[in-house]
């Protein structure tokens, strides 16, 4: 088949549309197809786009239904207005509209727990988690290299850390 | 100096690196749904970790209200990738905090309340992110983020919660383009959390053969899992355009040169240029620049004229509207006058 619009190559980009039950095919060559927006390989449309054919597709109607007149207590905003622009109005949103959100968030992001930097003055246990986490990294590398003095001093402060997690109450996996 | 006229690595193939940060105060309802009272506390906030009086990280930092700048300034720090168009549309609270290198730059009121870049010449992401890191560490010191034990930094938007961070290289991919690789590259970079986009972000085409690979992933990795994994990505796209630079040059031999060498040409000689002649002409500059087959010029030299080449520096320039006309007879005179003189020196 020749591309439909050089008549001059092979047609090796097909696309089949069905817009309101009328069917059309186009076929063209590489070079053609690549001047089509159909075509192009740069995303055309925005992350917000996005977020609002998800969230869409994930509530039901009643769900949808029950969303839509739902207002958040502390700042005021509505689902349909974040459902439009994509924009959460303040934390608490991310509390108000969670049944909304984790389910956005499975899609867009690759877990829906948070593993990285972790504010100091927060004082958030997690700091500490985290540190454990990066001691025993590193424990484990001074072994195989068979750095065992530096493998004594890290063991000792792995020790201490795991022992200030345990008193906040927490257990250590 | 910027990262337009500095040296950096891989600068064959990457123009620049760049880490962003998302963050909110604590306290204060994200921009989509605060006061101008809000929005003024929080810019003396934020001030008050910047005071030009003491230098902060060995530099000092200028403050500008977006407000009390020009249209066409305002165009301009969008152009040099120092600020957001976004920034920009909020212009009646916004404000930009940067530093006399304009390698840190912190964005006020924008979609979330701080938005803090770091933007270096060439193939350096790990550095830019241990410069971020640090400001962002001083910033923290004075004021609380808005955090969440799971969720991260909460962002105004979802696709930024976690780690509020979005790396991004941006790369001239010519061979690739021209040989019609890039759809399969971009296509397998989207199944490993990463994007492509175009010289001017979202939805905007690749002008000039430039992409920006991103990380489209913020919760979940690590701020150092997000970095490894682009850089690794990066460095097989760069492998890959290479190849099929050298495969071109293999195979068209002196018709690949006389295309480079036409490039030049047009550029120091050409009366009237619209961006998307000039940036398809300085795409093939910088590959034949790129592989010394053009001598007398750096990547530098192609960023800078890159630079100088779009409307709104032009405008600026200028001093006065421009319209198209005038315009497109402006860049051409002003890119031949520049070239001229590099050539020259």
């Amino acid at each position: 088949m020749l591309c439909e619009e050089c008549r001059q190559r092979q047609a090796t980009v097909h696309m089949t549309k069905i817009i309101n039950n009328m069917r059309s095919e186009i076929h063209l060559c590489e070079q053609c197809a690549s001047n089509h927006e159909e075509f192009a390989s740069i995303t055309p449309f925005s992350m917000n786009d996005l977020i609002a054919s998800f969230m869409d597709m994930g509530a039901g109607h009643q769900a949808f239904l029950r969303s839509a007149t739902v207002k958040c207590p502390a700042c005021g905003m509505d689902y349909a207005r974040f459902k439009q622009s994509g924009m959460l109005g303040c934390r608490e949103c991310y509390q108000h509209f969670s049944n909304e959100l984790l389910p956005v968030l499975r899609k867009i992001q690759s877990r829906t727990e948070h593993s990285g930097k972790v504010p100091k003055r927060s004082g958030s246990s997690l700091l500490l988690k985290k540190q454990i986490k990066e001691l025993r990294q590193e424990l484990k590398i001074a072994v195989e290299t068979e750095a065992f003095e530096r493998a004594a001093e890290i063991r000792d402060r792995l020790k201490a850390l795991e022992a200030s997690y345990r008193e906040q109450g927490r257990d250590i996996k | 100096m910027s990262w337009i006229e500095e040296k950096g690595p891989d600068r064959d193939v990457v123009l620049s690196s760049r880490i962003r940060l998302a963050r909110n105060i604590a306290g204060y309802p994200f921009p989509t749904m605060m006061k101008d009272s809000d929005a003024r506390e929080i810019l003396d906030t934020v001030k008050r970790c910047f005071s030009v009086s003491t230098p902060f990280s060995g530099r000092r930092y200028s403050v500008t209200l977006i407000k009390d700048l020009p249209e066409v300034d305002r165009q301009v720090l969008v152009e040099k990738h120092l600020a957001s168009i976004d920034l920009m549309q909020h212009s009646d609270v916004a404000a930009l905090i940067m530093d006399d290198r304009q390698r840190v730059t912190i964005m006020v009121n924008e979609e979330d309340h701080i938005r803090m870049q770091c933007i270096l010449p060439g193939f350096q992401l790990d550095k830019a992110w241990e410069m971020l890191d640090r400001v962002d560490d001083t910033i923290e010191a004075e004021v609380e983020y808005s955090f969440d034990d799971r969720l991260g930094y909460l962002t105004a938007c979802p696709t930024n919660v976690g780690t509020g961070l979005r790396a991004s290289v941006m790369m001239h991919l010519p061979a690739l383009t021209v040989s019609k690789q890039i759809g399969a590259v971009l296509q397998t970079i989207s199944k490993i959390g990463l994007t492509a986009r175009g010289l001017y972000g979202e939805g905007s085409e690749a002008l000039g053969n430039i992409y920006q690979i991103s990380n489209q992933i913020t919760l979940g990795p690590s701020e150092q899992d997000i970095i490894n994994n682009l850089t690794v990505a990066c460095q097989r796209i760069f492998e890959k355009e290479r190849m099929a630079q050298q495969a071109m040059l293999k195979v068209s031999g002196k018709q690949f040169e006389d295309v480079l060498w036409r490039a030049l040409g047009t550029l120091t000689h050409a009366r009237v240029m619209d961006i998307k002649e000039f940036m398809a002409l300085i795409s093939q500059l910088r590959l034949g620049v790129g592989l010394s087959i053009i001598p007398g010029l750096t990547a530098e030299n192609v960023n800078e004229l890159m630079i100088l080449g779009q409307s709104g520096v032009l405008g600026k320039r200028a001093g006065r509207e421009l319209d198209d006309a005038d315009l497109n007879a402006y860049r051409a005179e002003t890119i031949r006058s520049r070239l001229n003189e590099m050539l020259q020196a």
